[in-house]
Parts: structure tokens; C-alpha cells; sequence
């Protein structure tokens, strides 16, 4: 991400950025001539916190984007060990091998089974290359299957938990089927004779969140995006010019508002001001709530108007003329 | 030569989508070809065997038997939902471009007498990038099929997603896999068939989820672009990878068939699914033969 990052924004971001580097500036100053410069940096500090807090107080799409994508954003590890009990992670897709940019788990959240799958995203570089970066191969697709189908059987909840810049392109993932897998889990979760929820906490990138994303109830945390294409892949097809990021990003309507009005997203869940990292344990609480508030509703409903209800939901969304 | 088509509005387009000039040379090859021996071929070239790509006007001619396609939906066409900066544009310019609404055509036909929902996607038009309106066709197509317990044959050509409707277009993955979804759970036949190009959310979408799944030969099918996956994994790909061939060897389709083939192998699926005929066989548009120079001059004329 920091390769491609293009420059701030907006006025406000060049600003902020302006305040920091010279505060950094007289930091590295003040520890090099072994001089005091505590007054002046503390004025820039208050500064830079004024601009901070107008650019949380409405913040634009391409800062949400920096939001959904911040390394120290609350992780599906996070929340499943602060949400769930008796957590059992189950590994593989039994035809090839443990994908560990997917997670798939039976967990009781406060007391009832479910089945949890997530894009694993990492917090540092060690656990992302570990986790690649939260973008999973086919036989990570095919586990958060398999373990769906776990759930069916059983008529527990699935909670899927999306995060991910999207599916991994590479050439193996290619090899192994990484459109089959993906159209083969959409296809299967519209039709999985239980109920799913869906909570999108960070990035969701494309077919990559989508193939475990089809369900019955679609939560998003406030700064969280959904997208078809990231924005700089957007600008650098459109505009020949990925610095144009900020300008897609608005274009795409990817932000959780975005997708409410657009009847994709059911709930927006509210999140710390200034976003998730300034306060994990707050947007961990606002989807635990969500939970409590939709999980107990879940499954009364009989499985084929569950289903019918299901398919109607997506076989809506669009807009065409005739 | 379209004018069995019911869609007179139509009915002249072929002939602007055809490059000027009595030549046409190929791209693999190199060779120039005779273009009237290029048609009469279905745009393989004669030296090599490379597809060139069809409209998807072409497609139905060469597929369906003659008179037989009556379409469906064929003014639905998106909007702009996202109010996206030079869409409207783009979308009409695609619009003249082609003579279509959008970049699917959805309709009944019978394949050698075998009843069947088709639907072609059309490369020409924006890629054949899946919108709202495509999606909805696509789930039309399949909901029609399931309601008249007939197969569903869909050819698609398509760069993936459209982008300029967002999450929207994104959201057509799902509609078009639950109806598929839908129509596998009810019992009836879905033969998907990739031709060049197949990727992105078309191939994570309906494309993969066919009972059977043909490719015409040399057409590119992969979800991820080459360039994107060699700058993720910073090596060079072979020249072939992402190839019908390719992705057979992988095992990832079902049949390599080349363009002369495919109306009989499509009507041998059909059949061997139970796909209901009607009687008496309808004439076919005999693929392999060529016209008699009379009517093809014939119906060009009428073209002009
Ligand atoms: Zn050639």
C-alpha cells in the first residue's frame, strides 16, 4: 500500500501532512542539537489535532479507504477472540492444503454455536506474509465452504467476517481454480439451508469478499469499504493514472453509507470517531451488539422463506431501464 | 445475412462491425485472408486455425437453426446508478457501436431442433462488461429456462465486472450464481461456453458454473489480469497460461471445441440432457458449409 499511495487528497490532508513533517523536523532537531523546541512542537501538535478532527468529522471516501485499509484496524482475530467463546479453528479443504488467509472456526457467541469464516488479515508484515496479506487461494474459498456446509447440517448461523484487498492473484491460485472457487461459493451460500451474516470490518475487495459475502443480513462497520476494484486499479484503468485514487474512490460509492443507499449494506454499525484503531475494543462492541441484537432472530424464520427472502435480496439489486 | 433474426432493428449490423477492406490478416498468422473465406470459415483462419472473435449476432447466426431465435429483453439496458464521471457516454457510444441495448443477448432458439434459453455475450460492446442490465438478463435467461424446463446455454466473451456501476456490478456475481443456482436445483441442463475473452467476475460468476463447461480454442479464461498477477508474483507467465487449453489441462474445463464443432456438440449435450425437440428438425445454419453466393449477396444487398 505504501508503494502506491498516492499524495493527500484534499487541502486538509496537505495540511496535516505539512504539520507533521515539521514537527518530525524539529523532533529530529531538537535530538541533534540537544536543544529544547518542546513549546513550538506542542503548538504544531494542537495544530495538527485541530486539522485531525475535521477530517474524522466528515471524512472523504479516499480516507475512508485509508481507514478500512489502517494496520492497526481491529483484526478477524480480534474479534473472534473477543466476541466468541469455545473456539475451535478447523484447517483445510481436504483436497489440497490449509489456507491461512481464511479462517473457518465453531465458536459460541454468548453460548450459541455458530460457524465463523473470515479473510485473516494480518497486523504486522511477519503475520501478513504468514496470512498473504488476507487474500486467499481457492482452497481457502473451498475451506470457509466446507465448513459452511458444517453449519448447514447442523442449522447454526454462519457469521462471515470480510477483509480482504481481495482474492490472491497469482498463478497458482489461477491453476487451481480461483473463479470456479469464488462463483462456486456465491453460488452455494445463495442457497445454504441456514442463515448467514455477513459483517464486512475492513477492505472488501471484489469477488475475493464476495465468494463468502452472500447471505441474509449484510453488516458494515462505518469506515469499512466494498468495492469492485480498489481505487487505484480503477484510476489506472480508467484515467491511465493510479495517483487518481482519491477521485475513484469517490466515484466507486464504495463507503458503508454508500452501500446502504444503494440497498446493499441492510446496517451501518457506528464506529469510534476518527475510526476503528482509535478505539478496537469500541468497534468490537458496536458488531457484538449488532449480533445480539439479529442472531436470536435468525433462524426462526423456515428455511425456504428464508431462501426466498435471500435470493429476492440479491435479484433486486441493480438498476435497469426497459 | 441477419435478417432471420427477429430483430430487424438490428438486422444491418454486422456489416459495420466488419473492418474495411477485401483482406484480413491474422493476427496469429500473419497471413491475409480472402475475408469472404474468413466468414465462410466462422472467422477462423483457414492457415492456422485462429478464432477470431464474433459479435454476438454472429454467435446466434452460427449457433441457433435458422428462424428459430425469438429475444428477449431487448431494450433492457443500466442506467447510470452511481452518476459515474463519462458512463452515459460510454454506454451509448457502445450502443451505436454495436446496434444493441446492452452487452448480452438473451433469447429462445432451438440448436438442431433441441429447445433451448441462450444467451451471448457481446466482447464489442464495453468488453462485455457485466452491469446491472446484464446481470438481470443473465438471471432472466435463467429463470426463463426454469420456467419453461428448458437448458440454458450461455456464451459468454467478457472483460469481467463494470466497474462504472460499482458494488452494483459487483452484485451481479450473486444474482446471476443464485439463479444459476436455481436452475441446477430445479433439474435442468446450464452448458456454459467461454470464448476469448473469458475473466474477471463473468468467470467468478455464471461462466464457472456450468453442468458442462466448453472453450473455444485459444480463448483466454482466467479471473486475475496477466499483468497483475506477473507483478504480484514478479516473474514472467508462459505464453500460454490462462489459455482454453490451459485451463483444460488444469482441469478446470470440461472441452477444448473448436467453432466448426461447437453447434453439434452443444445439440449432442442437449440431447443427451433430455432438452425437449421440435419436430420436424428446423433447418440448419449449416456451419461447416458455406452460403450459396446467391442468397448471401442477396441479403447483403438488403443490408446496404
Ligand atoms: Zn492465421
Amino acid at each position: 500500500m505504501a508503494a502506491t499511495l498516492p499524495g493527500p487528497s484534499t487541502d486538509l490532508d496537505r495540511q496535516l501532512q505539512d504539520l507533521e513533517g515539521e514537527i518530525e523536523r524539529l523532533r529530529r532537531l531538537a535530538r541533534e542539537q540537544a536543544i529544547d523546541l518542546g513549546g513550538e512542537i506542542a503548538t504544531l501538535e494542537t495544530r495538527a489535532e485541530d486539522v485531525r478532527k475535521k477530517i474524522y468529522t466528515n471524512p472523504s471516501p479516499w480516507h475512508i479507504v485509508q481507514l478500512a485499509r489502517h494496520s492497526q484496524r481491529p483484526r478477524l482475530v480480534d474479534f473472534v477472540a473477543s466476541l466468541f467463546t469455545d473456539v475451535v479453528e478447523l484447517h483445510g479443504d481436504r483436497l489440497f492444503r490449509d489456507d491461512p488467509a481464511m479462517l473457518a472456526a465453531l465458536a459460541r457467541f454468548e453460548g450459541r454455536p455458530v460457524v465463523v469464516v473470515g479473510h485473516n488479515k494480518g497486523k504486522d508484515t511477519k503475520e501478513n506474509i504468514a496470512r498473504n496479506f488476507g487474500m486467499p487461494y481457492p482452497e481457502g474459498y473451498r475451506k470457509a465452504l466446507r465448513v459452511m456446509r458444517l453449519a448447514e447440517k447442523f442449522h447454526y448461523p454462519v457469521i462471515a467476517f470480510v477483509d480482504t484487498p481481495g482474492a490472491f492473484p497469482g498463478d497458482e491460485a489461477e491453476e487451481r481454480g480461483q473463479a470456479e472457487a469464488i462463483a462456486r461459493n456465491i453460488e452455494e451460500m445463495s442457497r445454504l439451508r441456514t442463515s448467514v451474516i455477513v459483517v464486512i470490518t475492513g477492505e472488501g475487495g471484489s469477488g475475493g469478499a464476495l465468494a463468502i459475502a452472500v447471505g441474509d443480513l449484510t453488516l458494515m462497520l462505518q469506515y469499512a469499504i466494498y468495492t469492485v476494484i480498489s481505487p487505484e486499479g480503477c484510476a489506472a484503468i480508467l484515467w491511465h493514472d493510479a495517483t487518481k485514487a482519491a477521485e475513484a474512490a469517490a466515484a466507486l460509492r464504495l463507503t458503508a453509507k454508500d452501500l446502504q443507499a444503494l440497498k446493499i449494506v441492510d446496517e451501518v454499525l457506528p464506529e469510534p470517531f476518527g475510526g476503528a484503531h482509535r478505539d478496537p475494543e469500541a468497534a468490537i462492541t458496536s458488531v457484538r451488539s449488532a449480533l445480539q441484537r439479529h442472531l436470536p432472530g435468525m433462524g426462526q424464520m423456515p428455511v425456504q422463506a428464508m431462501l426466498e427472502r435471500r435470493y429476492a435480496k440479491y435479484r433486486s439489486l441493480g438498476q435497469i431501464v426497459a | 445475412m441477419l435478417n432471420w433474426l427477429r430483430r430487424p432493428k438490428y438486422s444491418s449490423l454486422q456489416r459495420r462491425d466488419m473492418p474495411a477492406g477485401l483482406w484480413a490478416k491474422c493476427p496469429r498468422c500473419n497471413n491475409l485472408i480472402y475475408r469472404k473465406e474468413l466468414e465462410r470459415n466462422l472467422k477462423v483462419c483457414p492457415k492456422c486455425g485462429f478464432h477470431h472473435r464474433l459479435t454476438a449476432l454472429e454467435r446466434l447466426e452460427i449457433t441457433l437453426d435458422q428462424d428459430s431465435f425469438e429475444e428477449i429483453d431487448a431494450e433492457l439496458t443500466s442506467t447510470d446508478p452511481l452518476k459515474f464521471e463519462g458512463y452515459p457516454q460510454k454506454l451509448q457510444e457502445a450502443k451505436e457501436k454495436t446496434g444493441g441495448a446492452e452487452a448480452v443477448i438473451t433469447g429462445e432458439g432451438t440448436i438442431d431442433g433441441y429447445r433451448t434459453v441462450i444467451g451471448v455475450l457481446d466482447f464489442h460492446f464495453m468488453g462485455g462488461s457485466m452491469g446491472s442490465a446484464v446481470g438481470e438478463k443473465v438471471a432472466r435467461a435463467s429463470e426463463q429456462a426454469r420456467d419453461r424446463q428448458l437448458p440454458l446455454v450461455m456464451f459468454s466473451a467478457s472483460g469481467g465486472a463494470r466497474m462504472q456501476e460499482g458494488a452494483l456490478s459487483l452484485m451481479q456475481l450473486a444474482k446471476t450464481s443464485a439463479a444459476v443456482g436455481r436452475l441446477h436445483d430445479a433439474g435442468f441442463p446450464y452448458i456454459s461456453v467461454m470464448c476469448d475473452p473469458t475473466t474477471g467476475g463473468v468467470t467468478a460468476s455464471f461462466a464457472f458454473l456450468g453442468d458442462v463447461i466448453l472453450a473455444e480454442p485459444g480463448a483466454l479464461i482466467g479471473f486475475a489480469g496477466r499483468r497483475v498477477i506477473e507483478q504480484t508474483i514478479r516473474h514472467k507467465l508462459p505464453d500460454d497460461f490462462q489459455t482454453a487449453e490451459f485451463c483444460l489441462n488444469k482441469g478446470l474445463i470440461d472441452l477444448v471445441v473448436t467453432r466448426s464443432d461447437m453447434r453439434s456438440t452443444v445439440a449432442r449435450l442437449l440431447s443427451f440432457f433430455g432438452a425437449p425437440r421440435v419436430e420436424p428438425v428446423p433447418v440448419a445454419a449449416e456451419p461447416a458449409t458455406p452460403e450459396p453466393a446467391q442468397s448471401r449477396s442477396g441479403s447483403s444487398a438488403a443490408d446496404e
